[in-house]
């Protein structure tokens, strides 16, 4: 943990200034930095290199909150011991990776709070309960609908927002089911229809609309747990233990919104009584707050795409599905129970939607009440596109949210940034079409050699001899039992055959780096000796895949789609090959996490990965080159070898050798000098690899 | 040389069936012109137990035939065996089925060696024979046989495709979990409890069948929530129940068990 020299004497104030003043390099005023000195002056050496050790880490993210650190690092160990300390000091970065500097420097001078949670206090975190919320509301909804932290409990139908922190029941077990009912609560919201009226335009009738919203709140809450109460007894149950009995101003209103059909209209023609009747809006427990206006827009927004969607597969299904030649095909909903998916008919005749379509379908039910009939006009002439993902072309990237979003390992801080790398899945632009025929021809007499010696380790069927039982009779063993029985020794009853297949049950994904520093020959030695193994492990029939990578900063890490799992070795893929070019940065472990995920899903025995890059990682900005980079691709490896994933590095570097053995500590790998031994080498490795 | 054949026999009791559309009227247009039928659905939807179903309704006997990767062509045309001093010829499912005008059921046909499916494909199309090569024997299917296989789309794998050549020769129906209230039904006689209770576990399946694809490959299907109901008839609260038949029947992953618990709880 420590980074300072031998000695153990404590550091006095001028050597705390000076180490200060290095780590805390962008700091604003020299004066500062002497009140810090002196801050820290007072502790023991071990606590002096820790709040120093932290200081260097966290200043390395932004100077600011490793300055607010070390002013408050004396009080901060007033309170805590060196592992609380670390754990406040991640708990600040976490913030600040996900929302940011002003959360973050809140979290740490909110150490008062931090320490009573520490010591065993009930607090109950969303950090820790957001997994489980997150699945539970999906496995309520069907359709996805995201936990989030924010300042008050609230949702705009598309997003949950909840509290980092709740400390309202006396114990962590229930505040745990506080944010549950709360989470709950929020969904109702979305599933009953509350957003459905113009909640914003009902509300400006009053003068006072903050009272007005708050009624609104609870009354919403009234009508909605009986809601779940019918159709989620349990958790109605669960969420009435925890608020208690109804305040006794709202008991006349429980009976009036406790019909199934009492919608929010019901609910706003009473918030008239109570504001007429004037009087002050309890509190309710996990109630939380409304926002109309944030929660009308998210949902115009959904209910258009979702249209568009449902649309789009009608006019694909009206082409194809109407029997009729000429004239409009008849289109009808049926509409099943509520909740169910949604039946079409056409001309008559039931349809299946495909899957996106269905759930657009289900998620509009869900905000409708029920498919208006402008939703079952079919789009213009036109296929199924469910999302316009692949006419986007790269300069729009930014534009839509990450396909994927990854964890990162900061070693500094020897704990993962949260969802910290966004990752596109991007299309390579096809290449020359006569490239891969030429490399092939070039290399002919090589590929061919190649292809016997693969053909050589491909599994074949084999026959067992002498078994119990199999599909056919062993004659050898047969005439022994003849002979057996004829000399009066016992037979054996082993007489049978039986073929077994000798399946090697392998996947292989290529991952190859497709940064700025490629370009060139390297980048053609790539093209070259993914052609050859293709020629190879196609002689094999194994299943293989391959990607290539390249990025600009953690939020746009593209990963390209070369052939995937299951894709053919065709034209396609062949040009897609030949278009493989150098792109911009080689951040390495978020590539390394993706392609570990789509490889993990394959169904066989023994997964391969093999990457294939051309030195160090690196990413634009100093942050992910040097160690940070190398660390974290020595994690990404290893948490790839936790999954059953055995890797293979293949880089091709001459000076790399230093680093090398630690980063791909994890994994097997092999340093190239030479570009030109590439395609050969990897044909190689990957037979040796795969022999059984 | 003798040759032993399974004796067949028809179901004699009808075995519960709901009918969710307009399968029985199709199976028995497919029957009457003698054309094979492929069945698709996810697990647990009933596929099998309508083949029970339509083999008591068109009186036929029934041979169903689990597949696995390990099924070779004589499991199903038959081998010979050696008793004493001779060779015996046993017949397999598939010909015994043929020989006795039945159904023969393949059930899960993509788990089958690619290579045993073929010889199905003689008896699935207009020539109606099996070859029992072994034998030499070329055997025409009396009027009463017809083949029915079946398959999960649901495994979206590579792996487990089922071969054009094979799937083009079927008359295909495809099978769904049935709507909430038909599906309530179904639980509660097959279960032997109450309708209420009854549709409060097939609430508990839509909302595992929501988080498919979250986490879980495939939500609870029919037959989970049948059991689940047989284990509280016999006298178990419906919390166990849910939790053994329906919970821990899906996943083994810790934190995909708390998030069922859950909706477990919620729903009780």
């Amino acid at each position: 943990m420590t980074s300072s020299g031998q000695s153990s004497r404590k550091l006095f104030e001028h050597e705390l200034e000076e180490r200060l003043d290095q780590l805390l390099f962008a700091s604003p005023s020299h004066r500062s930095i002497t009140r810090l000195a002196t801050g820290l002056e007072p502790l023991s050496r071990a606590r002096q290199d820790l709040v120093l050790h932290w200081a260097g880490v966290t200043a390395q993210t932004c100077a600011e909150i490793g300055h607010l650190i070390v002013s408050l690092a004396p009080k901060a160990l007033d309170l805590l011991d060196a592992d609380d300390f670390e754990a406040w000091v991640l708990a600040a970065l976490d913030s600040y990776d996900r929302q940011g500097l002003r959360p973050a420097m809140e979290s740490l001078r909110n150490l008062e709070a931090f320490a009573t949670e520490r010591s065993g206090a009930p607090f109950a975190r969303l950090a820790e309960v957001e997994g489980r919320l997150t699945r539970f509301v999906q496995g309520l909804s069907g359709r996805p609908l995201a936990v989030r932290a924010g300042n008050a409990a609230w949702t705009d139908t598309d997003t949950i927002f909840l509290p980092e922190l709740l400390a309202a029941m006396p114990d962590a077990e229930g505040n745990r089911r506080l944010y549950k009912a709360m989470a709950a609560h929020l969904w109702a919201q979305t599933r009953y229809g509350t957003f459905s009226a113009d909640l914003d335009a009902a509300l400006d009738r009053w003068p006072d609309r903050q009272r007005a919203l708050a009624w609104l709140t609870l009354l919403e809450a009234v009508r909605l747990d009986s809601r779940i109460g019918a159709e989620l007894p349990g958790l109605a149950a669960e969420m009435a233990e925890l608020r208690g009995p109804w305040p006794e101003v709202l008991v006349p209103a429980v009976a009036r919104l406790a019909a199934a059909t009492a919608t929010v209209r019901d609910s706003l023609d009473l918030v008239a009584e109570f504001v007429a009747a004037g009087g002050v809006p309890p509190r309710l427990t996990f109630a939380g707050t409304l926002d109309p206006a944030a929660a009308r827009l998210v949902r115009a927004e959904r209910i258009a795409r979702e249209t568009k969607v449902l649309r789009n597969a009608l006019a694909a299904l009206k082409s194809s599905g109407g029997r009729k030649q000429g004239g409009e095909p008849l289109l009808e909903l049926v509409p099943t129970d509520e909740g169910g998916p949604a039946e079409f008919r056409v001309d008559g005749e039931v349809v299946t939607l495909p899957p996106e379509a269905q759930a657009a379908a289900q998620s509009l039910v869900q905000d409708l009440g029920e498919l208006p009939p402008e939703v079952l006009t079919p789009a213009g002439p036109g296929g199924w596109a469910p999302t316009d993902r692949i006419d986007n072309t790269p300069e729009q990237i930014s534009d839509r949210a990450a396909d994927w979003r990854y964890d990162e390992w900061d070693y500094h801080r020897s704990a993962y940034r949260k969802g910290w790398c966004h990752v596109y899945e991007m299309q390579v632009a096809p290449g020359d079409a006569d490239y891969v025929s030429e490399v092939s021809t070039r290399y002919r007499l090589l590929i061919n050699q190649i292809r016997r010696r693969f053909e050589a380790v491909r599994g074949e069927d084999r026959v067992l001899g002498r078994q119990p039982e199999g599909e056919e009779i062993d004659l050898d063993a047969q005439v022994d039992a003849h002979i057996d029985r004829r000399s009066g020794i016992e037979p054996s009853p082993r007489l049978f055959c039986r073929r077994i297949r000798n399946e090697r049950s392998m996947a292989a994904m290529f991952m190859v780096d497709m940064s700025g520093s490629t370009k060139g020959w390297v980048n053609d030695a790539e093209r070259e000796s993914l052609i050859m193994l293709c020629e190879a492990i196609e002689a094999l029939g194994d299943d293989y895949a391959i990607y290539g990578f390249s990025g600009w900063t953690r939020t746009r890490c593209d990963i390209y789609r070369i052939k995937a799992f299951g894709d053919r070795y065709d034209e396609t893929v062949r040009r897609r090959i030949a278009g493989i070019e150098a792109k911009d940065y080689t951040r390495m472990g978020v590539a390394i996490r993706h392609l570990t995920r789509l490889l993990a899903a394959q169904p066989v025995r023994h997964k391969l990965l093999v990457t294939l890059s051309d030195g160090r990682p690196d990413d634009f900005g100093d942050e992910y080159r040097g160690a940070y980079g190398i660390e974290d691709t020595r994690r990404a490896l290893q948490e790839a070898r936790r999954q059953g994933i055995r890797s293979y590095c293949v880089t091709i570097d001459r000076s790399g050798a230093d680093y090398l053995k630690h980063m791909y500590g994890p994994a097997a790998y092999s340093v190239l000098d030479d570009v030109g031994k590439l395609p050969l080498k990897l044909a190689d490795i990957y037979r040796r690899l795969t022999a059984n | 040389m003798d040759m032993l054949s399974p004796q067949l026999a028809s179901i004699a009791e009808e075995p519960y069936y709901q009918a969710v559309g307009e399968e029985v009227g199709l199976f028995e247009a497919a029957a009457a012109r003698r054309l094979p039928v492929l069945l698709k659905g996810p697990t647990g939807c009933g596929k099998t137990r309508f083949v029970e179903y339509m083999a008591w309704k068109l009186r036929r006997p029934l041979v169903t035939v689990a597949c696995h990767d390990d099924l070779t062509t004589a499991d199903l045309l038959g081998r010979y065996l050696i008793v004493g001093n001779e060779t015996v010829w046993m017949d397999g499912p598939l010909t015994a089925a043929v020989r006795a005008g039945a159904i023969c059921y393949l059930d899960e046909i993509v788990e089958a060696r690619k290579d045993t499916t073929v010889v199905i494909h003689p008896l699935a199309d207009s020539r109606r024979v099996l070859t029992v090569d072994k034998r030499g024997e070329l055997l025409p299917a009396p009027d009463d046989f017809m083949l029915v296989i079946s398959y999960n789309p649901g495994y979206q794998s590579i792996l487990k495709e089922i071969k054009p050549s094979t799937r083009q020769r079927f008359v295909a129906m495809e099978f769904d979990y049935p709507a909430p209230e038909l599906e309530t039904q179904i639980v509660a006689a097959e279960g032997g409890v109450d309708l209420e209770l009854a549709g409060k576990l097939v609430k508990l399946g839509e909302l595992t069948r929501n988080l498919k694809g979250q986490g879980l490959d495939e939500g609870a299907s029919t037959r989970l929530l049948v059991h689940a109901a047989q284990i509280v008839s016999a006298g178990r609260t419906p919390t166990e129940a849910a939790n053994a038949a329906v919970a821990r029947a899906l996943t083994d992953d810790p934190d995909m068990t708390e998030t069922l618990n859950d909706l477990v709880r919620a729903v009780f």
